[in-house]
């Protein structure tokens, strides 16, 4: 395999993160001295910066809220003075009861599978490349698109909850009230969204140019 | 210009012209596969357009009855905002600030900022501050989530089908229209094109 020509980093060149204008690093920069973009005053960074210790505490974050949020219920629907509390998955579990496996299939996906298949993407981006490796780079990026695309449908448990809040609102006979759950699973899929900003994938590519030295 | 553009891919860093996409396609980072340049035919036009009529769509969606929910003679009419409301009185203040931002401000920061940035330079001027504005809408993007929130309508409308009667009002079809126009408007925003606007300036 012909090695890649080269990286903008190894040419001492920064690319502007907003504008893409490219500037050249000065050979005695001082590290407190931050540098804009001449074009857009974007601060300028080589590689997101502390980008790995970043995404790892925001992943173990997510992690630790990840259990509240299945475990708590997320809402609680009080009907002709019983009440009955759901989790996401006693949500899922009603959902196939009555039949509409369907939407059970949609919510257990957007809202148990993503965010689990999220993190564990990323704690593999990060492992991997904290340990150098040359595996498969393209593929790796495309991980990291894919974790950055999917995060968001994890908010349909939330949106479910918000509406079906403000429809039920029967005095009553039927009333909705959101629940702890929910707000953890909220924290959840916040997280994540900051922790696939602040992985840098072009992490992945330098410990290939790396090895080529 | 006929100096040919060097940019750095943003996924791998890889040194490489710009070129220019072939029409109705995209250019792509030969090493990552990352989109570098998506081809927009009258940028400005249609985005300009676009984000007209999508803060139409927006006031309707804001303004009008969104959902009716029928229960033994009983009719709760919400609006887009009435989930947030409720969300809060329940003291979940949170969870509504997450609704809120993500459904009703964020694309409603969206549009202005794509009117502040287009009304000007259709009329030959910069507007002020245009940087700083253009970063602003880029940092947005991943905030912005009404089409999960469409998901999320008929989700709960399946769920409550069997015991009540869901009407959509009004304020539901601009809302869906609303997902659609804004993500034309933010798929033909080109900002290669706007960066060129950019004054160099200390
Ligand atoms: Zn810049
Ligand atoms: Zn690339």
């Amino acid at each position: 395999m012909k090695p890649w020509p080269s990286s903008a980093a190894r040419q001492s060149l920064i690319s502007c993160p907003s504008c893409e204008l490219l500037s050249k690093v000065p050979a005695n920069l001082d590290d407190r001295v931050r540098m804009r973009c001449p074009r857009c005053g974007a601060t300028l960074h080589a590689r997101k910066p502390n980008s790995l210790a970043r995404t790892w505490a925001l992943v173990i974050a997510a992690f630790i809220f990840y259990i509240p949020a299945n475990v708590l219920p997320i809402m609680t629907v009080t009907s002709l003075g019983k009440t009955q509390s759901d989790t996401i998955m006693s949500g899922v579990a009603y959902l196939l009861l009555h039949g509409m496996w369907p939407l059970a299939l949609l919510i257990f996906f957007a809202s148990v599978v993503v965010p689990l298949l999220k993190l564990v993407i990323l704690v593999y981006l990060l492992i991997s490349v904290q340990l150098r490796s040359r595996w498969r780079p393209r593929d790796r990026t495309r991980l990291y698109r894919i974790t950055e695309a999917v995060g968001r449908w994890s908010m349909v448990d939330i949106y479910v909850v918000t509406i079906l809040v403000a429809l039920v609102h029967l005095g009553n006979l039927a009333t909705i009230r959101a629940e702890a759950g929910a707000v953890f699973f909220g924290a959840v899929v916040v997280i994540t969204i900051f922790a696939a900003l602040t992985f840098d994938p072009r992490l992945i590519w330098d410990r290939l140019e790396q090895s080529h030295e | 210009m006929t100096e040919p553009t060097f940019i750095a891919c943003h996924e791998c860093d890889l040194l490489q012209h710009l070129k220019s996409p072939p029409p109705g396609g995209s250019a792509r980072c030969p090493r990552c596969g990352a989109v570098l340049h998506r081809s927009k035919r009258d940028s400005l036009n249609r985005t300009l357009a676009l984000s007209l009529a999508g803060l139409t769509l927006f006031a309707v969606a804001n303004a009008f009855p969104f959902l009716a929910f029928e229960m033994q003679g009983q009719v709760t009419q919400t609006r887009l905002f009435t989930g947030v409301r409720d969300l809060y009185d329940q003291g979940m203040w949170g969870l509504a600030a997450l609704v809120l931002l993500t459904t009703i401000i964020v694309p409603a920061v969206q549009l202005t900022l794509m009117l502040y940035i287009l009304v000007p330079l259709k009329v030959g001027r910069a507007p002020q501050h245009l940087a700083g504005v253009l970063r602003l809408l880029q940092n947005l993007t991943p905030w912005g989530m009404m089409e999960v929130f469409m998901l999320g309508i008929l989700v709960s409308v399946v769920k409550l089908a069997g015991m009540a009667t869901i009407v959509p009002g009004l304020a539901l079809w601009a809302f869906g229209l609303l997902i659609f126009v804004l993500a034309a408007a933010a798929a033909s925003l080109d900002p290669h094109l706007i960066w060129e606007k950019v004054r160099y300036a200390p």
